[in-house]
């Protein structure tokens, strides 16, 4: 009671502020919605959150190995078969993710103010491939040596060479386990949280959202 | 028991590659590409299982 009192009257501080702002931008039945518009029920529309659980396999898969150490599944039966769950949660990823592009694009979902969510998905893409590559530095085996020697040339060339050094394992560790997820994660909650906001993208000759007899459960 | 678990093709050699001019590509991305876009058509075209429809 005393709360409703203090947002009628715009009370409450920088935290009561940011609150109703957060309200405001985002209600608690936009965030979490039980219904979906009836064109949702598509499989085309499920490449999305494939794509976030599979990211989720790929979160704990990478937590487990950087626990354990970056050497580990060279040494142990049990490290090996986390470093290939590490691995094929990530092709998943990239599997569901391009098939996810594919439909948003031939869909024009940047349609109806969305903008921003197209934008935070590719850059998401984009940080998601620099992520990628730097797994392939860290494997520590040949294979690493390899690709960290081919790629030094070309980041010389572009002039990153001395803050991106991808001959320097223990830098490129910690972008491949700390900088370069942080980013990729929070462009992903960007992503979702701007999906919720501005709604589900409709297909090109979808008729106009709000009619309830066009929605159905989620 | 190592046959059960065992990639079903044989992956101890070389990887593959096709060229084609200044393209070049390994029959493993290639493989994956094209499973992509049958996943993605079968995606556009198959009908999705029909949810409850609220009264």
């Amino acid at each position: 009671m005393t709360g409703q009192v203090e947002d009628s009257f715009g009370g409450g501080g920088w935290t009561g502020a940011l609150r109703r702002r957060a309200v405001a931008v985002l209600p608690p039945e936009q965030l979490l919605p039980d219904r979906q518009p009836a064109y949702v029920s598509s499989w085309i529309y499920v490449f999305g959150v494939l794509t976030v659980a599979a990211f989720g396999w790929v979160l704990v898969s990478g937590a487990w190995l950087a626990l354990a150490g970056a050497a580990w599944w060279h040494s142990s039966t049990v490290g090996h078969f986390v470093n290939s769950l590490h691995l094929w949660s990530v092709e998943l990823f990239f599997f569901f993710m391009v098939i996810h592009l594919w439909g948003k694009f031939f869909m024009a979902a940047w349609r109806g103010r969305r903008a921003l969510t197209w934008i935070t998905g590719v850059v998401a893409f984009v940080a998601s491939i620099g992520t990628a590559f730097t797994g392939y530095l860290v494997q520590q085996n040949f294979d690493s040596q390899w690709i960290a020697t081919q790629a030094k040339d070309g980041l010389n060339s572009v002039g990153v060479g001395a803050w991106f050094n991808v001959l320097n394992t223990g830098q490129m560790l910690l972008w491949h386990v700390l900088l370069l997820p942080l980013v990729v994660g929070v462009l992903v909650v960007l992503h979702v949280l701007l999906v919720r906001s501005r709604g589900v993208v409709p297909p090109l000759d979808a008729p106009a959202t709000g009619d309830p007899a066009t929605e159905v459960s989620s | 028991m190592v046959s059960l678990v065992a990639a079903p093709v044989n992956l101890d050699h070389p990887g593959r590659y096709l060229h084609w001019g200044v393209i070049q590509i390994s029959v493993a991305n290639l493989v994956v590409i094209a499973v992509m876009v049958v996943v993605f058509v079968l995606a556009v075209l198959l009908p999705f299982p029909r949810g409850r429809r609220r009264p």
